[in-house]
């Protein structure tokens, strides 16, 4: 099994509302060296693939498929070994 | 239209309902006190830094800054509210309703946060709220009255704290709205987004700022049909001087 954690990164060229509104609140508390704020998307989730090559396969269909869009977004991810522990089992 | 009969007018208080980008309840709430009440009441810019002399300042309901991050959570630091925190802190009278809840609990100025409905979905619905606390200011009018059916409308009022914070909360009687049955029964059915102890809405130890997240604004013209929200404005005005 493997733990992959994907970042998902909105396109520079394109603008991030939320980064914008939350910046604004950075101006009100006075952080003024504050900018360009972008608010990604960092998710983690397990594989239970054999070898790292299936895995990989099938993170690479959960991005491009589901969790980025590739139209606006670029996505990265990690895999490594993993032992479930008893609370994911559950 | 209702005008308080007798009341002096001049000691009627003051209202405020601060307008934050992406509030969108702060026209029915102006609407129900300045023309179901006959109050004087005003609009606040969250850039203001000034209360205009207000006595009762209303966090309205909406989506303040899209509700990004987390909610309530930019609106928390708009200028105004340094003005607000200071009233608060000096036994100044703030109702913070839906997302004004969410925001006075961001300020901290009410304990516990909120988070995303149970069911995942953003319900809007008639609930019945039980009163737990007759003795504030908000609620000395509700007196006698079973429950009230007042709408709620929102995606995130799962309202959550530590056991330290309810416990202090219950000791303090400070669980002012449980979402209840018709008949004031306290049950997981009555819950509308999983709520700890089925709290709606809290109020500070002081007993000046109200949080709930149920919409009295939406419940206090009779042209609506019903008129239960109404009872906390008229206890706010009735009881806020005396």
């Amino acid at each position: 099994m493997f733990k992959a954690k994907v970042l998902i990164k909105r396109r520079k060229t394109i603008l991030d509302p939320q980064g914008k509104a939350v910046e604004i609140g950075a101006k009100h508390l006075g952080l003024i060296n504050i900018k360009n704020t972008r608010i990604d998307k960092y998710i983690e989730f397990n594989v239970d693939t054999k070898s790292k090559k299936a895995a990989e396969d099938e993170v690479n269909d959960y991005c491009k498929k589901l969790l980025a869009n590739p139209i606006m977004e670029d996505y990265e991810f990690t895999l490594s070994e993993w032992t479930p522990s008893e609370e994911e089992i559950k | 239209m209702d005008s308080f009969g007798g009341r002096d007018k001049v000691k009627s208080p003051k209202f405020g309902v601060v307008v934050f980008p992406g509030s969108n309840c702060d026209h029915d709430t102006y609407y129900v006190l300045k023309k179901i009440f006959d109050l004087d009441v005003i609009f606040l810019w969250h850039k203001q830094s000034s209360l205009e002399d207000c006595d009762v300042i209303i966090l309205p309901g909406g989506f303040s800054y899209g509700d990004y991050l987390r909610t309530g959570a930019i609106a928390r630091f708009s200028p105004i509210m340094n003005e607000v925190i200071n009233f608060a802190n000096k036994g100044g009278y703030v109702l913070g309703i839906c997302n004004g809840f969410q925001i006075l609990l961001e300020a901290g100025l009410l304990p516990g946060i909120m988070i995303k409905n149970e069911s995942l979905n953003f319900v809007c619905k008639d609930i019945y709220l039980k009163t737990g606390n007759n003795e504030t200011v908000f609620t000395k009018g509700i007196n006698g009255k079973t429950t009230l059916k007042v709408p709620i409308a929102h995606g995130e009022g799962n309202y959550f704290a530590d056991e330290k914070t309810l416990k202090e909360l219950e000791d303090n009687n400070q669980i002012v709205f449980r979402y209840s049955e018709r008949d004031g029964s306290i049950t997981d059915s009555a819950n509308p987004n999983g709520s700890v102890n089925n709290i709606a809405g809290i109020i500070n130890k002081s007993g000046n700022i109200l949080g709930m997240m149920p919409h009295p604004e939406r419940s206090s013209d009779s042209v609506l049909g019903k008129t239960d929200g109404s009872l906390i404005f008229r206890s706010l005005v009735n009881n806020i001087f005396n």
